[in-house]
């Protein structure tokens, strides 16, 4: 039955199809290492006791986290340019282009998720352990950064990881602002060649293969890593 | 002057209404015990000294600074004295000698080779050496509280606070836990201990504290309390623990 189809189309275009998959593995650690350390100051905001903290961090989280993504992207691609030219007083001053724009949308829209992981991993930790942090004498800087967070981030790997894969499936959504990851690219071959079955085949089969065998090392690393305790 | 004073403390919270107007001194030398009912307020009372717990009334001094003053570092005090929790809160991610050393760098600015002879020595003296490169999660509970006893005395504290630290061990390791603390008692370290342990306090203690619904109901020296508790609930509490 696969006589009429031509899986020769996707050998002759794998150099294009992996440009768009180095993109996407770029644009994902990318927006995963600002998302977590965006997400972490916002975990430690939101669990501050000062309001003038916890509460725009809040604010924030639960904002983002009643959008979608796409419109996250589409926004940051739009409203970008334009804070740029009514900052700069500069009515041609250009934008900043579509990637840094979808990489800034993906880290803020990232980081809201990321924040409540890394919030739950911070309550996970006994609240015996932040006494006897300051019970020793580390101040408040040195009991988050050396006890509390490395914990934490122990407790909440697997399920950050998770996150980040999730992540990686979402970058597919770059292409409304004409952005080619490996989704664009293997789509814009299809259409070029008219092979949209082999292709959309080959995507979803390379996508599958990527996220389960990273969703199985996730698996295997929470089981190596619950605590001792 | 005495090492630890408590003048008039109270703490709530919300409208409950956890220490009543707690006054007592522990002199320098002193080894104190605080006991009473669960509930009574004694580890809230213990956790005032080094500002673990906030209180909204009265004063707590230790070697002359009050603990609840605004201009009070707290961290600097923190580092001097010494505490042992009920669930020994070893920091689980770090071994044994990391555990030791952390403190000792980050506050007190040792380098590592300072902090790790000074660790090794007070692992020798409560008989962990061998352990110092294991993780606490590989460690019985009795002996994951003889570190947390040696990790207090890394910093050189003026004095040492313990927070029930035999009730959540097995009965059979109460005693190695005890014989370390029976040990520092009689070298003249300030102690101020949350306990049930009357045998330990029979040995050691100077004066026993005794608390219930967070009020200081006695506090008297041993022998007094031993002898002849003047309340009614105190007699009723010893009756109760010691006849098992």
């Amino acid at each position: 039955m696969f006589s009429q189809f031509d899986f020769e189309v996707i050998r002759d275009s794998l150099p294009y199809l992996w440009q768009g998959m180095q993109f996407s593995l770029g644009l994902t650690l990318l927006a995963m290492a600002g998302g977590i350390v965006l997400g972490t100051v916002l975990a430690l905001m939101r669990l501050s006791s000062l309001r003038i903290l916890s509460w725009p961090a809040g604010a924030y989280v639960n904002l983002v986290r009643s959008i979608p993504l796409i419109l996250v992207i589409f926004w940051f691609y739009f409203l970008i340019p334009i804070a740029i030219k009514h900052l700069s007083g500069n009515p041609y001053a250009s934008g900043i282009g579509p990637f840094y724009s979808a990489l800034i949308a993906f880290t803020m829209f990232e980081a809201a998720y990321y924040c409540e992981i890394i919030r739950a991993g911070i309550q996970s930790v006994p609240r015996g352990q932040v006494h006897a942090a300051y019970a020793l004498g580390l101040n408040y800087r040195q009991a988050t950064t050396l006890v509390i967070l490395p914990q934490a981030f122990r407790n909440m790997l697997p399920v950050l990881l998770t996150t980040s894969i999730i992540l990686f499936q979402d970058t597919s959504l770059v292409y409304v602002v004409g952005l080619t990851d490996f989704m664009g690219a293997a789509s814009k071959v299809a259409r070029r060649d008219g092979r949209l079955v082999e292709l959309y085949l080959f995507a979803a089969l390379i996508y599958f293969i990527l996220c389960f065998t990273a969703s199985y090392f996730v698996r295997r690393l929470q089981q190596r890593i619950t605590p001792p305790r | 002057m005495a090492m630890i004073e408590f003048r008039n403390v109270s703490k709530w919270y919300g409208s409950f209404q956890v220490l009543k107007d707690c006054s007592t001194k522990v002199e320098k030398g002193e080894v104190v015990v605080v006991c009473g009912p669960s509930g009574s307020g004694k580890s809230t009372l213990i956790k005032c000294v080094n500002g673990l717990e906030p209180f909204q009334q009265g004063e707590v001094i230790v070697n002359g600074e009050s603990v609840g003053a605004k201009s009070t570092r707290l961290p600097q005090l923190r580092a001097k004295i010494g505490m042992v929790f009920q669930h020994f809160e070893l920091f689980p991610h770090m071994d044994v000698t990391a555990n030791l050393n952390l403190a000792q760098v980050k506050v007190l600015g040792r380098s590592a080779e300072e902090a790790t002879a000074k660790s090794h020595a007070l692992l020798q003296r409560v008989g962990m050496i061998e352990h110092a490169k294991k993780f606490p999660g590989q460690l019985s509970g009795g002996q994951q509280q003889r570190v947390a006893i040696a990790r207090g005395l890394a910093m050189d504290p003026i004095a040492m606070l313990f927070d029930e630290p035999t009730s959540a061990l097995d009965p059979e390791m109460i005693n190695e836990v005890l014989d370390v603390m029976v040990e520092l008692a009689q070298e003249g370290m300030t102690m101020m201990c949350v306990t049930h342990e009357m045998g330990f306090a029979r040995k050691v203690a100077h004066r026993v504290i005794f608390m219930d619904e967070g009020e200081i109901v006695e506090d008297a020296p041993k022998e007094e309390f031993f002898g002849t508790p003047r309340s009614e609930r105190a007699q009723q509490f010893l009756s109760k623990i010691l006849h098992h």
